[in-house]
């Protein structure tokens, strides 16, 4: 297999935030990222799932240094990106690009989809003549299915979802080897969710992008994804190959979030409905449990859980798990 | 006789552009105890649709037709007499539970202010009342939690937040614009599963407005689709998920990506995008998108409405599946009896 373009490493990120007011100031630590490894090969995407508050999204910033972590390393191509300085950070940007979430409020409302899209050209290549860059912008509204005589349009004229493509059209305007996409559909109608999907998946295979593809739910990374990472509260629950993820999830609580994607059937949601177990809220991130960080929501605990961390250990057939009892539940779907 | 009654609704809005439909004649009941649910996708026109019931409209919109609660009609009363209504006997959950909620006030002065004004009781009656409200939605520790702040809570407790305020007058009607569609998955099933809970405890009836048919599978007895400001397609929820006819409905059934099937092929979508309203289509404004579209989709599509209530705006037969000529389309004068036929306008 070739190389990893992505390697990271026992990646940590802390907020720190203050109780008690002026005089009984306390400082309380949020561990965001915990710990977090994996590697990234060129052309492959791996979906990074987990709910609100599970550091997902975090850890995304913290690969494209927009956040600084604590501890751990960011190795693209074999160089640390967490020890380059501000201007070589910048630089390697043209190699790792984003889209991000809200396709409308991350569009400026005062630029035209073609100045939007240009953008990162004119800030790479000052010196690239007008032509080419129109030339270029045109040809990329082309390949995210935008039509090139919409080029001077503002965002407030497109719809959700041609919103998210110029998006897409402005992290690929520079070729990156590498697009982190955190939850490019979820504010997306679900009619339309699929639309960019396809497209995202499409142009990973032409451009031989390697994708990280950040989302709440595991049924929008299924499509897209090579491997899945299940996230909770910061810490990863299980790595593994698509197909057994959605076959035989290995930890609790990916079988949980599967449980708790609504069906379009009444008759078979009343049923999945019952199967489900998953409640509550997540623990206080500022007071996380002993042991299993997933031990207060999860039926098949046993003692061990409360008092032991379970470590992400690698199963037989090669997919990582972080649960004591993953060789004895069996949690087909 | 219907709780709720709407007839006719049409909602407009002046633009720099121009004056743009955003609901074109819509009509529907909502009986005591059931829920309705209103599915389309962004720019349909169903959150303006409640909007204009509750008389929440922008400033630059108006609306026309009838929308009789109780046998009186909301659309001709006065901001006054709303106001009685609204709160105490038609409650609103708002879609975004980080930004209806002021972050200013304590969740106590949120919700006693509400019963205070509309049932006037006194601050500690109103506040073992919030309380209670609060246990019912299954916040944890409510006693201490009703002190705090919106922004102690989290996503999902802001919105069974949201749930206590619309419940505490114990409305008749309860309507909820996308209630769990900002919040995570696992959330999203805990809040409209409490909201079927909290219908049958106190058989009120409940509008649910939403893009994903999933959501509202287990828990509505009733679906309107809407498109582009225009119903297209009603019928019972086994109706819609079971038989559906219009190929709108069958492509928002379609496009909900699905775990509880193995198979590889089921990530579809709706070609296109929803239509500009002031640069519609021609004939059946559904039909650049539509799969099944025929030449006869220039014309106006007909409403063809079943013995059963189930309606359907499209030239595909709803009994046969076969497409309609425009021959076969009775014009609204001579409507035949089965099925009948309306033309749109």
């Amino acid at each position: 297999m070739s190389q990893p373009v992505l390697r990271v490493q026992d990646l940590a990120v802390n907020f720190r935030s203050h109780t008690g007011g002026l005089f009984r100031r306390q400082e309380r630590v949020l561990r965001a990222v915990n710990g977090i490894s994996f590697e990234l090969h060129p052309g492959e995407t791996l979906g990074i799932v987990g709910e609100s508050g599970s550091g997902k999204s975090t850890l995304a910033r913290a690969i494209l240094g927009l956040i600084s972590p604590n501890r751990g390393r960011v190795m693209w191509k074999g160089e640390n990106l967490t020890e380059l300085d501000e201007e070589e950070l910048r630089q390697k940007r043209k190699e790792i690009q984003i889209v991000f979430q809200d396709p409308v409020a991350s569009l400026n409302p005062r630029m035209t989809a073609g100045d939007i899209i240009s953008e990162p050209l004119w800030t790479f290549y000052p010196n690239m003549a007008r032509l080419q860059v129109e030339e270029r912008t045109r040809g990329m509204m082309k390949v995210v299915g935008l039509l090139p005589n919409q080029i001077n349009r503002y965002p407030h004229e497109f719809s959700g979802g041609q919103c998210q493509r110029i998006g897409i059209a402005r992290a690929l305007v520079l070729n990156p080897q590498l697009v982190i996409c955190d939850e490019p559909v979820s504010a997306l109608d679900v009619s339309i969710q699929a639309q960019i999907i396809t497209l995202l998946k499409d142009l990973q295979k032409k451009l031989g992008l390697a994708l990280l593809f950040v989302a709440h739910d595991l049924s929008v990374v299924k499509h897209i994804s090579d491997r899945v990472m299940v996230m909770y509260m910061g810490c990863a629950m299980e790595v593994s190959q698509r197909d057994v993820l959605y076959r035989r999830p290995l930890h609790p609580y990916t079988s949980a979030l599967m449980k708790s994607v609504p069906i379009p059937d009444p008759k078979l949601a009343a049923a999945a409905r019952q199967d489900s177990w998953l409640t509550g809220d997540m623990p206080s991130p500022y007071n996380p449990p002993k042991g299993c960080i997933f031990h207060t929501r999860c039926p098949y605990k046993v003692k061990r859980c409360e008092a032991d961390v379970p470590a992400l250990r690698r199963m037989e057939q090669g997919d990582w798990v972080a649960c004591h009892r993953a060789e004895d539940l069996d949690l087909s779907i | 006789m219907a709780l709720l009654e709407v007839r006719d609704l049409r909602v407009q809005f002046e633009t720099p552009d121009g004056v743009v439909q955003a609901v074109n004649g819509i009509d529907f009941d909502v009986h005591a105890g059931e829920t309705l649910a209103v599915v389309g996708e962004s720019g349909a026109g169903k959150s303006q649709l409640v909007m204009a019931i509750m008389g929440l409209l922008a400033e630059n919109g108006s609306a026309t037709g009838k929308a009789e609660f109780e046998g009186r009609d909301l659309m001709q009363m006065s901001a006054k007499e709303l106001n009685r209504i609204r709160g105490r006997q038609i409650a609103m959950i708002f879609q975004d539970p980080m930004t209806s909620l002021n972050p200013f006030l304590t969740i106590e002065k949120q919700m006693t202010e509400v019963v205070m004004h509309h049932q006037g009781l006194r601050k500690d009656e109103a506040r073992a009342h919030a309380v209670e409200m609060l246990r019912a939605v299954r916040i944890p520790d409510p006693e201490e939690r009703v002190k705090q702040y919106p922004h102690e809570y989290s996503g999902g407790m802001r919105q069974r937040v949201m749930i206590a305020m619309g419940l505490l007058c114990e409305p008749d009607l309860l309507i909820a614009d996308e209630p769990s569609t900002a919040l995570d998955v696992t959330v999203q099933a805990q809040i409209t599963q409490l909201v079927g809970e909290l219908r049958d405890k106190s058989n009120m009836s409940v509008i649910l407005i939403t893009h994903d048919l999933a959501v509202v599978a287990e828990i509505c007895d009733r679906i309107i689709v809407m498109y582009a400001g225009e119903m297209v397609e009603t019928g019972t929820v086994e109706d819609i998920f079971y038989r559906p006819r219009h190929p709108y409905t069958q492509g928002l059934l379609a496009s909900v990506p699905r775990l509880d099937r193995l198979s590889d092929d089921d990530l579809h979508a709706i070609p296109g995008n929803p239509p500009n309203l002031l640069d519609l289509p021609t004939g059946c404004r559904f039909r650049d998108r539509c799969e099944k579209a025929a030449e006869v989709c220039r014309q106006v599509p007909p409403l063809q409405v079943l013995d059963d209530g189930c309606m359907s705006r499209c030239f595909i037969d709803m009994k046969s599946g076969e497409i309609l000529s425009v021959a076969d389309v009775p014009s609204p004068d001579d409507a035949g009896d089965d099925p009948v036929m309306e033309g749109r306008e």
